[in-house]
């Protein structure tokens, strides 16, 4: 007789990764002032890659193929919590993986991977929550440690600058979702997200309704660091250190997407709330919005870690497609394309971080004309991050142009071509300033003596891991799609 | 699985190259290289299809057809496999890289490994382009040889590398574009019985008139505009006049083994994309405009030339003269006959050849004069006789001497191309003009350079070129007589994929 595990097992990857947490804080209470970076990183590698285990494990089983609800409806898993945990917690583990070298000689060690992980825990708990107040708190348990893990280079004005800079507008955007909720839920006396869903119809409190869910999308515009509540994202990622900016703009940002998608989908579902309240054409004009600003401030960058994170955020505004293009009777598809393309970003775009890291990590210099030559020095981290940037800009043979194809596919499909129009044109523009990178890794000669001693293990190994992903899933593209597409079909079909 | 076994072991050849040391990694490249060589003239020997690819009713050579990705109603699968159009391309990508390797190993002194690398690797990235039958796979390797190409013109070129390297990679990317639009286009609009990029159940389609609409547009509309779209997507990679800049540019700044590659294979895309797609796909949107596109085809082959006939580098006098074979290379496909299609293919082959040919042997020259103008030079012919002789011998291949591989291809491409439309006769005695220039510019930079008083401004001392330089010329001048002498090699082959293109034919020749 097979054993069944018990139906709050279905939470293991978020488990195992407060457990991580918990046992990081124990080894750092036993010793405070511990140098041993391996154990407290590899700790965390274990941890993160365990849970991402699981989310696979579980998803192959077909564990979410039907929805298990937990804790009074509070909390369900499915097979987009599970999608998304795995990409949470891959990323995770290429952050950690990383920080091993970067936070060399860093003060806070313990403190570093254990928040780490406590933000991970707060990212997978938002695919599942169910209940308006689950995605309030689980928002915050990921933002409140990000806040410290941006500032949490206390001797570097920048860190420390934006740190404050993500709180202050953290602490508004959250301010601004409690209020959103508080209104819904004045609307629907619900909070539970299946029942706000029966207060489309309510006479008379539409106005009051619509407020609240406008107010909720602002507050996942933070979160996802869509405009207009985007300027934080720039000031942090540069300030923040670079592993920890990998980890914001894919991980968190993946994260504000997916409590999106299913706030949207099963609080306010567009065929019953589209006649009085539109928020998709809100999520059009934001998407549209997002990622032209994006990519053009992109391009008008000097440091190529203000370039990545301008990027970023007009790969927000590309993801937002999946929300802005509902209504157009091809939902299923495109919602998992954006699942899809969240996945691929995951990897390529953490990886460009990573690559970040280790030109900060050797001192190299900020602006691309820093990066110049740097081909010669180091020509395999130059491969990974030429993939990255080809991959992100949306090239074949990398795995960022099915996605994007399929993002931009499933909106024609859903009758808003213009929508793929914006997308297309921006995603040409974006080839322009991720080239710039290639170019001058490559192609410019060295404006000065690089001083390229030591390469650090740990940074290698997380930028080659996202480099092979980044290229294995474009073959490997199918069974991705699937579990998107099922994902995706738990929310709308 | 013999084309993934080709595929895979180029790529890791590839990066094995990339981790060598640089010291070893030409002598590596070169070894590794043989393998994909020996693989596809295997492939070669033991070939056996018939028809042509994307029309029913054929089977093809080494063929795997198997799912790859179900999105929505749309299914993308891994569909590669060899018709008589595809092999004869791989092959030639085969010799001629592992011949630019051998030619690599003078000029190509810093950052070796990389270089290899890059080579290799797109190598594996054109093979796949000519056997893949899925539009998306076909569309990844397309894109994927740019990667490579961007960088080695950019790293290892001459002194205006970088505007050349990124002036390429803007026209051909803008151009791929298009053609991207162009093809998604007519699947979407061939509506819900073809849910698959599956190259050959398009091209049936198409040819069985199941274009509907897309939204307002008309089916007649809609298949002249992706037409266009894909006619100006391959004609950049051809090139066609005008869209022919990019390449002297690219040509003249390139490294020798990448202007090898350049002429001898990259350009092939253009051609045999327009062939696979525009011509196979859409045959009565090229009849209908024969004469439009074969304005096109004879204005490449006399600009062409009379841009050469007035250049004073020698590179750019063959860079040049590709625009104007590549020319002939339209015509015959334009002119949509047995004769016509296969003797574009052939040229196709020969030009690789002849091409590759011409430039090796300019990079000799170069290597050991170290100058590339006609006026700098003359009377070589006493200092370094082989390379000369070898020159002279790719010079007469590309005027289309007989009995070499060039003459065979124009043959087929006039007779094919006389009288197959209406004014053909005109535009066939046009292009012909073209072999006269042709003519005398080569005539023109030979009689200067290799002939005569041997004085050469440079201070380097001039002498025969090293073993590993002359070899590969040597190796292209008996193929270039090989296939001219007997072209059935190829012909045969590329008749029978090129046959069933054309109502009637009825097979055969």
């Amino acid at each position: 007789m097979a054993y069944q595990l018990p139906a709050w097992a279905a939470l293991a990857p978020t488990l195992v990764l407060v457990a991580t947490a918990l046992v990081l804080f124990l080894i750092d209470s036993i010793d405070p002032d511990s140098e041993n970076r391996a154990l407290l990183a590899g700790v965390s590698v274990l941890g993160s890659l365990a849970a991402a285990g699981f989310a696979v494990w579980f998803l192959l089983a077909g564990t979410g193929d039907e929805p298990i609800s937990l804790y009074a409806d509070t909390l369900v898993v499915d097979t987009m919590t599970l999608f998304f945990a795995f990409v949470f917690a891959s990323v995770t583990a290429l952050v950690s993986v990383a920080s091993y070298d970067y936070m060399r000689d860093h003060s806070y060690q313990g403190e570093y991977y254990a928040l780490v992980m406590l933000a991970a825990t707060g990212m997978t708990l938002m695919p599942a929550a169910n209940s308006l107040a689950v995605v309030f708190v689980s928002l915050e348990l990921s933002s409140l440690p990000s806040y410290a893990l941006v500032a949490i280079l206390k001797k570097n004005r920048g860190s420390v600058e934006a740190g404050l800079k993500y709180f202050l507008i953290g602490a508004l955007s959250s301010s601004i979702l409690a209020y959103g909720i508080s209104l819904v839920y004045g609307a629907s006396g619900s909070l539970l997200l299946p029942e706000v869903a029966g207060a489309a119809g309510t006479e008379g409190l539409t106005g009051v309704l619509g407020i609240g869910v406008l107010m909720i999308l602002g507050g996942f515009a933070f979160k996802t660091a869509s405009v207009p509540f985007h300027f934080w994202a720039p000031e942090a990622y540069e300030g923040a250190p670079a592993p920890i900016s990998a980890f914001l703009s894919s991980a968190s940002k993946a994260a504000g997407f997916a409590v999106a998608f299913r706030v949207f989908t099963v609080a306010f579902p567009v065929d019953a709330y589209l006649a009085s309240i539109d928020w998709v054409l809100a999520v059009q004009i934001l998407a549209v919005v997002t990622m032209t600003l994006g990519n053009f401030a992109a391009a008008t960058q000097d440091t190529v870690k203000r370039m990545l994170a301008y990027s970023s955020v007009g790969h927000a505004g590309y993801a937002l497609i999946g929300l802005a293009a509902l209504s157009g009777g091809n939902d299923q598809f495109v919602l998992g394309a954006s699942m899809t393309h969240l996945l691929v970003y995951g990897f390529m775009n953490t990886g460009a971080f990573l690559f970040i890291a280790l030109a900060e990590y050797w001192s190299v210099g900020r602006t691309f004309e820093d990066y110049n030559g740097l081909a010669k020095q180091a020509p395999f981290a130059c491969v990974a991050m030429t993939v990255f940037m080809f991959s992100l800009a949306g090239l074949p043979p990398f795995g960022g142009f099915l996605s994007k194809y399929f993002l931009f596919a499933g909106a024609v499909g859903a009758g808003f071509w213009w929508l793929a129009a914006v997308g297309a044109i921006n995603s040409a523009l974006s080839l322009y300033y991720y080239s710039r990178v290639v170019k001058a890794m490559w192609i410019e000669e060295p404006t000065r003596e690089f001083d390229i001693e030591s390469k650090p293990v740990g940074l290698y190994a997380a930028i080659v891991a996202a480099a092979v992903a980044t290229v294995l899933l474009l073959p490997g593209f199918a069974p991705v799609w699937e579990f998107a597409q099922s994902a995706a079909g738990a929310l709308v079909a | 699985m013999w084309i993934e076994a080709l595929i895979a072991v180029t790529l890791a050849s590839a990066a094995a190259v990339f981790l060598a040391p640089n010291k070893v990694a030409g002598k590596l490249a070169f070894a590794l290289s043989l393998l994909p060589l020996v693989g596809s003239l295997w492939m070669y020997s033991t070939y056996e299809a018939s028809g042509n690819a994307l029309l029913s009713g054929s089977t093809l050579a080494f063929e795997t057809n198997t799912e790859w990705v179900v999105a929505g109603p749309y299914s993308l699968n891994w569909h590669v496999g060899l018709d008589g159009i595809g092999m004869p391309l791989v092959a030639l990508t085969t010799v001629l890289t592992s011949l630019a390797l051998l030619a690599s190993w003078t000029p190509i002194q810093e950052r070796q490994s990389q270089f290899y690398g890059l080579m290799l690797f797109l190598e594996a990235s054109l093979i796949g382009v000519f056997t893949a039958l899925d539009f998306f796979v076909w569309f990844v390797f397309w894109e994927m040889v740019l990667v490579p190409m961007y960088v080695l013109i950019g790293v290892w070129g001459g002194p205006r590398r970088k505007y050349a390297a990124i002036k390429m990679f803007v026209y051909t990317n803008i151009a791929s574009l298009a053609l991207f639009i162009g093809f998604v286009a007519l699947v979407f609009g061939l509506g819900d019985s073809v849910t698959t990029f599956d190259m050959p159940t398009v091209a049936q389609a198409l040819r069985a008139g199941e274009l509907g609409s897309l939204g307002p547009v008309g089916p007649e509309t809609l298949k002249l505009a992706a037409f266009v779209a894909m006619f100006v997507g391959f004609a950049v990679k051809v090139p066609v006049v005008p869209f022919h800049t990019w390449l002297p540019d690219a040509h003249v700044e390139a490294p020798t083994p990448v202007s090898i590659m350049l002429a001898g294979v990259l350009l092939k895309m253009g051609t045999y994309a327009l062939l696979r797609f525009n011509f196979t796909m859409l045959p009565d949107v090229a009849q209908q405009n024969a004469q439009l596109i074969a304005i096109f085809a004879v204005v490449s082959v006399i600009y062409g030339a009379m841009l050469a006939l007035a250049q004073t580098d020698l590179k750019r006098i063959v860079a040049y003269s590709s625009v104007s074979s590549m020319g002939y290379v339209i015509l015959g496909l334009v002119a949509y006959t047995v004769y016509g299609l296969g003797g574009a293919t052939f040229q196709m082959v020969a030009h690789g050849l002849i091409s590759g040919l011409m430039f090796m042997a300019v990079g000799v020259i170069y290597n050991t004069t170290h100058t590339r103008m006609v006026s700098d030079m003359s009377g070589l012919a006493s200092k370094m006789p082989i390379t000369v002789a070898v020159f002279v011998a790719g010079a007469f291949g590309y005027m289309g001497l007989p009995l070499m591989a060039g003459f065979a291809a124009e043959l087929f491409i006039f007779l094919g191309a006389f009288g197959a439309f209406e004014g053909s006769v005109a535009f066939t005695a046009a292009a012909m003009f073209g072999i006269v220039i042709v003519a005398g510019y080569l005539l023109l930079a030979m009689q200067r350079t290799l002939f005569g008083e041997f004085e050469v401004e440079t201070d380097y001392e001039v002498g025969p070129a090293a073993f590993h330089d002359v070899a590969p010329l040597v190796v292209l001048v008996l193929l270039v007589i090989l296939l001219g002498v007997d072209p059935n090699i190829f012909f045969e082959m590329i008749q029978d994929a090129v046959n069933p293109l054309v109502p009637e034919a009825g097979g055969g020749v």
